[in-house]
């Protein structure tokens, strides 16, 4: 009886979880319909946001895949004074609330910045500008890839590179023949995670780079601005980063069950914080 | 064939560390518990582990040399080093992987390795056997002036195992160049190499032929670790069994099949010492004068013609064995074991042995 009593509670529990979880995200479709999605994209405010978010998005992930995946290799492979402070630092934008880390920015980057007067001398204005939502993004998604890409590259066989060395490859050889191509899955993953991560990024962007349409308004922060002027657009925009979303997530999953088949010995490509 | 030569290399290991000088021409095997520092050797010669000190030469290239601070890259030594688990790319085909090493040249070693069909396969869906053919393939595709394989039979099963095993030393008869493989099995190192090293916690206690180390090991490791007597023959099938002609004219009855030369082990421990002639099972009967009498550990191994045999002090008191008198070695048919056919006969007494005091680990059997 009482075992019985335990398991229907804890599926009740369950229900309610999940309903609250899927909650909003019913909401939001019981709202808008797919020809209403399409017909908002007519409005230029939506327009705008979406190639905003678009273009920075595109340009900040590549910058943390150039940078990240370097940084990575080296912090996988290499023990050094000051490794756990790199790893720290790292992570640190993963916990930092995103409205700090954008006055953060401001107070690097801004006029009365620490290198504001470098850039002022070169004639770089960067606050409020494309820039200034390209390196908010940047700096709060990356660690979503940088961590996952440390994982992998532990994760890589130390045998499977010594042997690449002794069959006569040198390091760069090793490492894009080898290393990078065994790390690729979870490389991909990251940056999934990465790029959802960034196309939601509001607190930095709004703190660093303003919210003015067409230049540095991106959907999150039109979402907001439109939020009691015209809310079937920012139901539009929302559905729309909701699937954007869902895709990723799907991919992610299909991604790993594929990389996990026997035929690819690889299951270890996946390091635990890709779990979601 | 230019030599391998590890001239007083030095590796720190945590325990211990790793002292080794060593010769490599023609197949050597490095035979010790695991833990000794058998893979650190190979790491080092591959250049995957900078010794503290001293000079690993290979012909006339000096690979690493610890007073002149030289040591090449392990892309830049010219060894082809086959891993416990193979190593191969998971990533690549069987084809790619020994592509990787030579781009043009797969197809020769895919024809020499009998593993055409297996081109497009992925390691993941290849058996022991073939992975290792895989593993040999590339290894050789680099035009390696050194071949090293670590626990070369290690990753495979028992069944597998015998037939690689012959595979093996006729790949490495036919190879003109140095071989060094470790193992922790002696049977294994016999089977494959013309000489043998016992390495213990990173010092070498003895070199020799595999049989030689049998005969005479120079401490109670050795003696331990190498276990069976080695008997080098010639065999001929008769009826069920085989008959194997020793070097020194006394022929031995084995109950494995076999053909042409052979290597038999059997167990000191297998042999029955008598002073006159035993009335029993035993087909194998050997009449000789006792050539050497050594006590190891709680143990007396009597050497008798091409045998030894392992008999406890008591035995030796109430037959009253003394070097010099004949005495009756018999052992089973069944109690031999053909490890190796087609094997070269075990060089006689050729290299110096060292002797050496306090082991403790004397007592560990196989």
């Amino acid at each position: 009886m009482k075992r019985a009593l335990f398991a229907c509670l804890i599926a009740a529990v369950a229900i309610v979880t999940l309903g609250f979880l899927a909650l909003p995200i019913v909401a939001i479709f019981a709202h808008t319909t797919p020809a209403h999605l399409l017909d908002q994209l007519s409005n230029p405010v939506v327009r705008d946001a979406f190639v905003v978010s678009l273009k920075t998005s595109l340009i900040a992930q590549a910058l943390i895949v150039v940078f990240g995946t370097p940084t990575a290799f080296l912090l996988a492979t290499r023990r050094f004074r000051g490794h756990a402070v790199a790893v720290t630092l790292v992570e640190l934008p993963l916990v930092l609330p995103p409205a700090v880390a954008g006055i953060g920015l401001l107070a690097a980057f801004g006029r009365l910045g620490l290198l504001g007067s470098t850039f002022d001398a070169l004639g770089v204005t960067l606050p409020f500008t494309q820039t200034a939502v390209t390196i908010a993004v940047a700096y709060v998604a990356s660690p979503l890839y940088i961590r996952q890409a440390i994982a992998a590259f532990e994760a890589t066989d130390p045998n499977l590179t010594a042997a690449s060395r002794t069959l006569g490859a040198g390091p760069v050889r090793t490492f894009f023949r080898v290393v990078l191509p065994l790390a690729r899955g979870a490389l991909v993953a990251g940056l999934a995670l990465s790029f959802a991560r960034g196309l939601g990024e509001f607190g930095a962007t709004i703190m660093f780079a303003g919210s003015l349409q067409r230049v540095t308004q991106t959907l999150p922060l039109a979402i907001y601005a439109e939020f009691d002027r015209n809310f079937d657009a920012t139901l539009a925009m929302s559905g729309f980063l909701v699937l954007v979303s869902v895709v990723l997530l799907l991919g992610l999953r299909i991604g790993l069950t594929w990389q996990r088949s026997p035929s690819n010995r690889s299951s270890y490509l996946f390091g635990p914080s890709a779990s979601g | 064939m230019a030599a391998l030569a590890l001239e007083q290399v030095v590796v720190p290991l945590r325990a211990f560390s790793l002292r080794l000088s060593l010769d490599v021409d023609g197949a050597l095997a490095l035979v010790g518990p695991s833990g000794a520092g058998k893979t650190t050797v190979l790491r080092a010669i591959a250049g995957l582990v900078r010794p503290a000190s001293g000079r690993i030469v290979s012909g006339d290239d000096v690979w690493f040399d610890g007073a002149k601070g030289v040591s090449l890259a392990p892309d830049r030594r010219r060894v082809g080093l086959v891993f416990q688990d193979y190593a191969l790319f998971p990533h690549l085909s069987v084809r790619e992987n020994i592509e990787y090493a030579r781009h043009r040249r797969a197809d020769e070693y895919l024809d020499r390795f009998a593993i055409r069909h297996l081109e497009r396969a992925r390691p993941a869906d290849l058996s022991g056997g073939e992975r290792q053919r895989v593993a040999l393939a590339r290894a050789l595709a680099r035009d390696p002036d050194v071949l090293l394989l670590d626990e070369p039979l290690s990753a495979l099963d028992a069944h597998t195992k015998a037939g690689v095993r012959s595979e093996l030393h006729d790949l490495l008869r036919e190879l003109a160049i140095p071989v060094l493989l470790v193992t922790h099995d002696f049977e294994d190192a016999a089977a494959l190499a013309e000489r043998v090293g016992v390495i213990v916690e990173g010092e070498l206690r003895q070199l020799a032929a595999p049989g030689e180390l049998v005969a005479g090991p120079s401490d109670p490791f050795v003696a331990s670790f190498t276990g069976a007597n080695l008997l080098n023959g010639y065999g001929e099938r008769d009826g069920a069994l085989t008959r194997v002609r020793l070097v020194d004219g006394t022929v031995v009855t084995t109950a494995d099949e076999a053909d042409g030369e052979v290597v038999l082990a059997v167990y000191p421990w297998d042999i029955t010492i008598s002073t006159a002639p035993p009335h029993d099972s035993a087909m194998n009967l050997i009449n000789a004068p006792i050539r050497g009498i050594a006590e190891i550990g709680n143990r007396i191994r009597v050497t008798l013609g091409p045998v030894s045999a392992e008999i406890t002090a008591d035995s030796r008191q109430r037959l009253g064995l003394e070097v010099g008198q004949p005495a009756y070695a018999s052992f089973k048919a069944t109690g031999t074991r053909v490890v190796a056919n087609h094997a070269d006969p075990a060089r006689e007494g050729a290299l110096p042995s060292r002797a050496e005091d306090g082991v403790t680990s004397a007592s560990r059997r196989r």
